[in-house]
């Protein structure tokens, strides 16, 4: 199925979980992204019940914080 | 090497003595390497001590970039109080392998600006060329 993907339009496997979808795009510790679909946020405890399909947009974007 | 305007590094600068005590932050947008424009961010933190980005707008900040045809290459903070280099939990929290770290320094007698490379807890010193 077609995503796109941080803007970037990929193929992916069919039937792809959001947690699998996550580890496809390298993403160490998806705990620690803020992720949306079709520009709604999924809660940390929805992932692995999101059911992506054809034509979805997913954006995820890494928890930015620090210290000094 | 990460290429940064001066009105782009000033601006940064200014953040920085804005918001201080507290930390200022924000992303730098660009694309290959040069820094086209800063986006401010709020701090939710509002401490000297510690910076977090709100969610929503970090998307908001993403998206507005995508449409340009740019990406977000860069987070900057500032240390208000300690030196320009990456603290324990700067580089705890550095979970974000595709974007350089700016630090810029408040603890001198003139800003002190730095940027870093921080993948897999490793810290590597990034050269900032001021266009």
């Amino acid at each position: 199925m077609k995503l796109t993907i941080n803007g970037d339009a990929k193929e992916i496997k069919d039937n792809v979980s959001l947690p699998e979808l996550l580890i496809i795009e390298n993403v160490e510790q998806p705990d620690m992204v803020s992720v949306q679909l079709n520009d709604e946020f999924i809660r940390q405890d929805e992932h692995a019940s999101v059911a992506l399909k054809d034509g979805d947009e997913i954006n995820f974007l890494y928890f930015m914080g620090g210290g000094a | 090497m990460i290429k940064i305007p001066q009105s782009v590094y000033d601006e940064i600068v200014a953040h920085a003595l804005k918001d201080t005590p507290i930390e200022a932050c924000g992303y730098l947008a660009g694309i290959e390497g040069e820094v086209k424009y800063a986006i401010p961010m709020k701090n939710t933190d509002a401490s000297n001590e510690h910076f977090s980005f709100d969610p929503q707008e970090q998307f908001d900040a993403f998206k507005k970039t995508q449409k340009e045809g740019l990406r977000l290459i860069s987070v900057y903070h500032s240390h208000p109080e300690t030196p320009a280099r990456p603290s324990e939990e700067d580089i705890r929290l550095a979970f974000d392998p595709n974007v350089s770290y700016i630090i810029v320094s408040l603890a001198g007698e003139v800003p002190d600006m730095k940027s870093f490379i921080i993948k897999n807890k490793t810290v590597e010193k990034e050269e900032i060329e001021i266009i």
